[in-house]
Formats: C-alpha cells, structure tokens, sequence
C-alpha cells in the first residue's frame, strides 16, 4: 500500500490575473512563501545567454519601496532563509520563515512584483557575482557544468533549447538596463506568475492578506508562451571534450521522452525506469556494471537536465551519467546499458522489483515535500504548468499515479532507449597526473 | 507615500518536541521523536570511533569500512539488503568523521521494525565479502582522486594540516595508496574493534508513536553486544601562527580563500554570543563580510563562515572563492571586516538582526522529519538533548551588545587566524606579499605530506 500525502490546497486567482495557491499545515509554527515567474532559460533572447539567471539576481538588488540590501535583511532579520533560482522554463524566489512573518514575506514579494530598483551599479555589480558563481561552479573545477550544460547543445537544434543557460562572459557582460527593463516588462507580469504559501497559516486570513499586498499590483498579461517543440534525433549525435581539470573519463547520454505535461500517463514510465536501472545496490545497472562488471564507478538516471522530473516541460529527456575508471571502456559500458534496457524489455521485471521501486519512489516524494518551502515550490510550479483541471493537487496524486505505472508500461520505456535516437557526451580527462 | 514594511506577529514560546529516550542493557542509547507530518520514519545511529581514525592506515579502513558495511551479511548479499530496504520504501548509508560512524536512512513508516532487523543484522554479522570490498576499494580510490582534483577539497586538506598540526584532526581523507592496501580482514578487525553499541545513539524520528519506536529498537538491537573501544581524541591544540599558506594551483581563474581561528563548544558560556558575533560578520548573507566584497566590490559569489564543532575541540572557518585578480584586494577586506568586528561593538541593529536569524533558523531546522533527526542526533553526539536549545534560545535572547562585541575580540581577532589560499599563485603572490608573509607550497605537496 503506497502511502500518499492528502494537503488541503486552496486555488484562487486575484482579478489581476494572480494565480494564489495555499497549502495550510499547523504541525510546525513556519511557512514556505513561494513566487514563481513563467519564464526561464529557454526565453532568453539570442546574444544574451544567461540573462534570466543575471535578471534573477537583479531582483534582489532592491524594489519599488525597498533599498539594496533591505530584502535580505527584512527575510534573515525574521528568523527566515531565502534565494531565489533560474530553470529552464520558471524563475522561483522564495523564503521559508517563523509564521509569524507572513505578512511582512507577503509585502516583499509583492514590492518585488511592482518591479526592481534596476540601476547601472548594480547591474554591473552582479554581473562580476555571476561570473564568479560560473567560475566557482563550473570553469574551476572538474567535471563543471556537466551534463546539464554541454549536453543541451548536443541533444537540441534550437537556441532556446540548446544554449548553454549560465551565458558566456560576452553575453553577460553586453547585458543592458533597457535589456532588463524589457525582460521584467514581458515576462514578470502577475498574470505570469504564481505565489503559494505552505505551512502554518489560516487560509481565511491569509487571502486577505493576499489581496491586501498583491491586489493593486497593476494587472499585466501572460505573454504568449512560443513553441519550443524540436524533433526527436533519427541519428546518434556525439561530442567529445577535453576537461583540463579532470582526472578521470565520464560521459553522458541523453533521450528525449514523452511530454510531461500533455501526456503524463506516458511519460510517468520513464521517471519509473529511471529508478529501475539505478536507484541503490539492488537495480540493475548499478548491479551489473559496479557490482559484477565493475566497469563503472558511478552511474545514475535520471528525467531532465536539472534533475527536476515535474517541474519541466517538453521538451526533455532521460539522462544517463556515468563516471568509468582510467582504462574504462565508454563503447563497451554504452553496450551493456543497452543490452540491459533490451533485457528489461524483452524479459520484464522480477518478481516484487517494480513495487520496491515503486515504495522508494514514495518515500522521496514525501520526503521532498516534508519541508513547507519544498512544498510551497513544487506546488506553485505545478499549478503554473499543469493544466487547471489539477494544478497544484498533481502533488498529493503523485505517489498514487507512480503506483499505477504498470511492468508493461516500464519494459515499453526501456526499449525506446535506443543508440540511434541518443545524444553523447564524453568528458577525456586532460588532467596529467602522477597517480 | 512612505510605505511601512509589516511588523512581526507576536512570536510564540521557543518549545522542542518531546523526546522519549531509553538506554539498553547493552548501553545504546535510544532516542525517539514523534512527528507524524508524513508517513516516513528517520535513523540515524552514530558510533563513537573515536581514536579509530588517529593513525593514517585506520583512516583509510574506517572510510572503507563506511562504504561495504552494508555489502553482506552470513545470510543476505548486498543485494538483498538493498532489495529488501527498498521494499519498505527505504535505504541505509554510513560515513565516518574524524569522530563517529553515522549510519543514516529513512524508510516508509511502516517498515520500521524491518529496518531495523535489516540494521541490527548488519551490525552484528557484516561480512565485509572478498569481491564486494575489491569493488568498493577501487570506487573509493578514484572518487578520492577525483576529490583532489577539486579546489574546495585540495584547500580544506591544507587548512586541516595548518589548523591541526600533529592532532589527529590534520589528516581527515587517505591517499590512493593506503586505500590500496585495505583488506576485508582488516574491516572485520576493525569491525569487531569498533563496531559496539556502548557509547553509541540511536535516533528514530517519524510518524511512530514514541515509546513504540524505542520498543522496536530494543527488540531489535538487544542482542548487539560487546565492550566498544573508545580512545578519547586528544584536545585541539591553538592554532600555530604563521605565514599565509599559498597552494600554488596554475591556470586557475579563481583564489580559494580560507582562514580559520579557534572557537568554543556549545556548552561554553561565550557559545551564544560567539555565534552572533559569526552573523554579524559573515555567517549568513545579510553580514559585514557578503555586503563588503559580493554586494559592494563584486569579488566572489558565496562568501561564508561558520563554527564547526568537533569532540575534541571547535574552530571557526571563513570560505570564500574570489576571482585571481582581486586575491590581494579580497585578503584585505576580509581581515578589516575580521579587525572591525573585534575592535569596535556591533549596532543594536546589527545584534537584534542576527538574533532573530538565529533563532528562527532554529524553529526551521526543526520543522521537517529529517531536520529534526539530524539535530537530535549531533547534539546527542556532543552528550546534549534538544532540550539544550531551549536554554540556547534564552541565551541567544539575553546576549547583549557587550557580550557580542567582547566574543568578536576574543573570537574573530584577525591576529589570531590561520590563512590558506589556493589559486595561480604567480598571478598573485606579489600583492598577497604586501599584506602579510607568505609561505608558497604546490598542491602535490599538499596531498603527499
């Protein structure tokens, strides 16, 4: 018996177009306060690779009421943490605080929402921040940026989809105050957005307060979300790289899978047989290529480029990560998953495998969404992606839909797997060492 | 118009959640929390290891043993434990600390009593098989080779070696080497030695009634037996002052920034305001140090400090990674922002700012089944009960000005700090030079030494 959660969820829209989603739990005295923007990095203009994520940073550089610095200090001088972070298709800032500062989260993110305090210091400011948060994270360590950045470019014909999302230092660099004036002006409409609030609240009270903070925000439309539709690949496509700072070999695969959202029924099998091939010493590439071939270090599956399977529209992909000793065999290891994925379809599944995946998968689902902010994220993205027939419920209905998955429907995944419809990416280890 | 950013609602008492403990025949001590927000339970088990990790050939065998205890058992592969774990929706992993063994997992509430079986079994009877330790052996081995490919990890072990000097502590990963030479006879001698429930806690945190959870451990760990071996870790000695450490690391694009000075445990009556003191200065974004060298000069992306505690003593850290070309620049900021705060007391301001922060992060951290299981059990660790918090809340609360600003002399005096940083070093040693002496190594002196 897969246990699920049963959260009651509030939906209402503002006449402003505000799309509000509350999610009221009085087991702890904190709240998860959530805002999330329809749009990421797959709007970014071309010439400006990472400007939603430099824009991102942008809202914290002060707002219509507020000075720089005043949001952070108003978040951590009421008990409260807060960030804010950029996907591929929404932009999420968020706070989780002691509930008594509801109202003032409430004031925040609604001052942010009339617009930021954009100004040439602080534009260039961040964009030194930024380009050190590139250095520190990818161009200064080994295996950075990988896959979620070299993988797109591979796998995808479009810039939308194949653009690396943390920008070039040109780009960033070449970025304007017009430029960030536009993107808020057409993408960070109320009617663009969506704000949820879990954990210990009183729903009555709290749409009031709602509609006190949020209900004169100027009424501004969604705009039209383009078509980021690419074909699936007819034919493997492969890049292969140098990593000065990397000691040992890795790769990475990629396939693209059913749209999450228009059809979830189809797609729900692949999150499932991600798990099935690597989740712990019990599945079964983890068992063949570590523990019997020892042929791998590491491996994992998993759905999208960020690691997000339900936050993520069409399209994306199931992703393979492997890690392969010094004299490993990238060929040989790309044979084996293959020859593993046809196994599972031709043979199926033993007896009890798929429930025990099935029980885990629960466990991380209830897990995830434990803590209020991890709650008040996932709910507000999926109200904003999903249509409105289930919105933000899809997260109390998800362990059951897992459960559902059936042992025809995984085999039927595991054989789409196919070399010829795959993206690859080999990282060659450039690091000479003395070991 | 002037807009007026909404007050705070009045706060309600500081509680903790009621804690049920029990101590077993064979000296585990169990701990359980009831929290039933979802239908999950938390473990943690943390076994004193104590002086098991002292000499450089039982670091390699305490870390080894971590990553095969759970490879086999008389009765059951490691597979089966995998398998079975799974089908309670749940899974168990260990690591070590220059400290303690940690076993940590989580499982479908439901699966408790089973877990536990599977544990105990694992406990007592873990067979630590021929091929199973060869596989992990050479797992081990490379993601140790890739650890120190990475800045973050090359720089912590030169922090170590600076900060500790003979002490245990100066030596917290092996080398490829000793790794190598680590067999399953030595993990089952190691396990036999070590592997005990004296000295050790068992937390349970879920949606299970209490006093039922520590019924379940009982009868499922009274039969782990045995006299634990627990050599007392030798007292952290002051931090040896000298020279900024320089690893020379070429071609990078970045300094790794590290400086360190000795603090005080959590029972210390200076702890409260030591804490404070860390906010004002760097300990979370809204500090003196982000605003000076992210939000004002743009030097880096994730400036940080905090107080790491140990058994054997306690120490706090400053990080940052700042771009090659403003090493010098960043060096200097960080000890006058260091010399500000030990020189001259903080705002009123500054104080009831960071005192919020760390009272409300408390009320976050114990908000979740896995925060408050973590919690639970590093204090239990340190011989504390969440029970401590309430107390550390009242201090938090009573600290003054004064007490702040005498912890920051005392606590973050920039004479006393240890230096190190990592980067290219012929792009910057020269400014760096104009700040203080500086000592140059290479990074493969650092891993070999």
């Amino acid at each position: 018996m897969i246990p699920a959660t049963r959260y009651p969820i509030e939906r209402l829209t503002l006449p402003n177009g505000l799309r509000v989603v509350l999610a009221p739990d009085r087991s702890a005295p904190v709240i998860g306060v959530a805002v999330v923007y329809d749009v990421g990095i797959r709007s970014e203009p071309p010439g400006r690779t990472g400007f939603a994520h430099l824009f991102e940073h942008l809202m914290f550089q002060g707002s219509a009421n507020l000075e720089k610095l005043a949001h952070f200090r108003y978040v951590q001088g009421s008990g409260g943490t807060f960030n804010g972070s950029t996907h591929l298709d929404y932009t999420d800032y968020y706070e989780t605080l002691p509930s008594a500062a509801l109202e003032r989260a409430l004031f925040l993110e609604a001052d942010r929402m009339r617009g930021p305090r954009l100004t040439e210091e602080n534009l260039r400011n961040q964009v030194d921040v930024v380009k050190e948060e590139i250095r520190v994270n990818v161009l200064n360590k080994p295996y950075g940026g990988f896959p979620w950045l070299s993988l797109p470019s591979v796998m995808f014909a479009t810039f939308p989809n194949a653009h690396d999302g943390y920008g070039s230092f040109d780009d960033l660099e070449a970025a304007t105050l017009a430029e960030a004036q536009e993107f808020f002006d057409r993408y960070y409409a109320c009617g663009n957005a969506v704000l949820s609030v879990a954990g210990d609240i009183d729903v009555t009270e709290t749409v009031s307060l709602v509609e006190r903070h949020f209900g004169d925000v100027p009424a501004r439309p969604a705009p039209e979300r383009p078509d980021f539709a690419e074909p699936d690949l007819t034919a493997e496509q492969r890049h292969s790289y140098v990593d000065k700072l990397a000691p040992l070999p890795a790769f990475c695969g990629g396939w693209r899978v059913p749209d999450p959202i228009d059809d979830l029924g189809a797609y729900l099998p692949y999150v499932v047989l991600a798990e099935v091939l690597t989740d712990g010493d019990a599945s079964r590439l983890v068992r063949r290529l570590v523990l019997s071939d020892r042929s791998v270090t590491n491996i994992g599956t998993y759905i999208g480029f960020m690691g997000e399977p339900f936050e993520v529209r069409d399209p994306t992909a199931f992703l393979l990560q492997v890690q392969i000793p010094a004299d490993g065999d990238m060929e040989m290891v790309l044979r084996t998953v293959y020859e593993e994925c046809e196994r599972l379809a031709a043979d199926g599944l033993e007896a009890g495998e798929l429930a025990r995946i099935q029980a885990r998968m629960a466990t991380h689902l209830l897990r995830d969404t434990d803590a209020v902010l991890g709650r008040a994220l996932r709910m507000a993205v999926l109200e904003q992606q999903r249509p409105a027939s289930t919105g933000a419920q899809l997260l109390n209905q998800l362990p059951a839909l897992i459960a559902q998955v059936t042992e025809e429907q995984v085999r039927a995944a595991a054989a789409t797997l196919r070399p010829q419809r795959r993206a690859l990416v080999e990282v060659v280890p450039g690091l000479g060492g003395t070991q | 118009m002037t807009v007026v950013v909404p007050d705070l609602r009045p706060a309600g008492t500081f509680t903790v959640p009621r804690t049920a403990e029990r101590t077993l025949a064979n000296g585990l001590t169990v701990l359980a929390i009831q929290r039933c927000a979802v239908p999950l339970v938390e473990l943690r088990l943390r076994v004193p290891f104590g002086a098991a990790t002292l000499s450089p050939s039982y670091l390699a065998s305490s870390a080894l043993l971590s990553q095969t205890l759970f490879s086999g058992t008389s009765i059951m592969s490691t597979v089966d434990i995998a398998a079975q774990l799974q089908s309670l929706g749940g899974a168990l992993g260990a690591g070590v600390d220059p400290d303690r063994l940690l076993v940590s997992g989580n499982a479908l509430a439901s699966g408790l009593d089973r877990m536990l079986a599977i544990l105990a079994e694992v406990l007592t009877d873990a067979s630590y098989p021929e091929d199973e330790v060869t596989t992990e052996r050479e797992r081990l081995a490379e993601h140790i080779q890739i650890a120190e490919s990475q800045p973050a990890h090359v720089v912590r072990v030169a922090l170590l070696r600076r900060r500790y000097g003979d002490h245990p502590y100066s030596v917290q990963t092996p080398t490829v080497p000793q790794v190598h030479a680590v067999t399953p006879a030595v993990l089952r001698a190691l396990h036999a030695d070590r592997i005990h429930p004296a000295g050790a806690q068992l937390v349970l945190v879920g949606d299970v009634e209490a006093e039922r959870a520590l019924d379940a451990a009982e009868q499922a760990l009274a039969g782990w037996d045995g006299p634990g071996t627990d050599d007392a870790v030798p007292p952290v000695p002051q931090p040896r002052l000298g020279p900024v450490t320089l690893v020379d690391r070429p071609g990078s694009v970045q300094s790794s920034l590290r400086m360190t000075l000795a603090a005080v445990e959590r029972r210390h009556p200076h702890h409260a305001a030591l804490q404070l003191a860390n906010l004002i200065f760097g300990g979370y974004f809204s500090s003196r140090w982000v605003e000076n060298i992210r939000e004002n000069k743009g030097y880096t992306y994730s400036p940080h400090s905090y107080v790491e505690h140990s058994q054997a003593g306690s120490s706090l850290v400053l990080s940052t990674d700042v771009a090659t070309e403003v090493t010098g620049p960043a060096l200097l900021e960080t000890v006058y922002e260091l010399g500000r705060i030990a020189t001259s007391p903080p705002r009123e301001q500054e104080l009831e700012q960071a005192r919020q922060y760390a009272l409300g992060t408390l009320q976050l951290g114990m908000s979740t089944q896995a925060g408050l299981a973590n919690l639970a059990s590093t204090y239990a660790s340190f011989g504390l009960r969440l029970e401590y918090l309430v107390e550390h809340a009242a201090r938090l609360g009573a600290a003054t000005v004064d007490d702040v600003a005498a912890a920051a002399a005392r606590y973050l005096a920039p004479a006393r700090a240890l230096t190190v940083v990592l980067g290219d070093a012929d792009r910057m040693e020269a400014a760096l030079t104009t700040l203080a002496a500086v000592e140059r190594t290479t990074v493969d002196e650092v891993l070999a030494a």
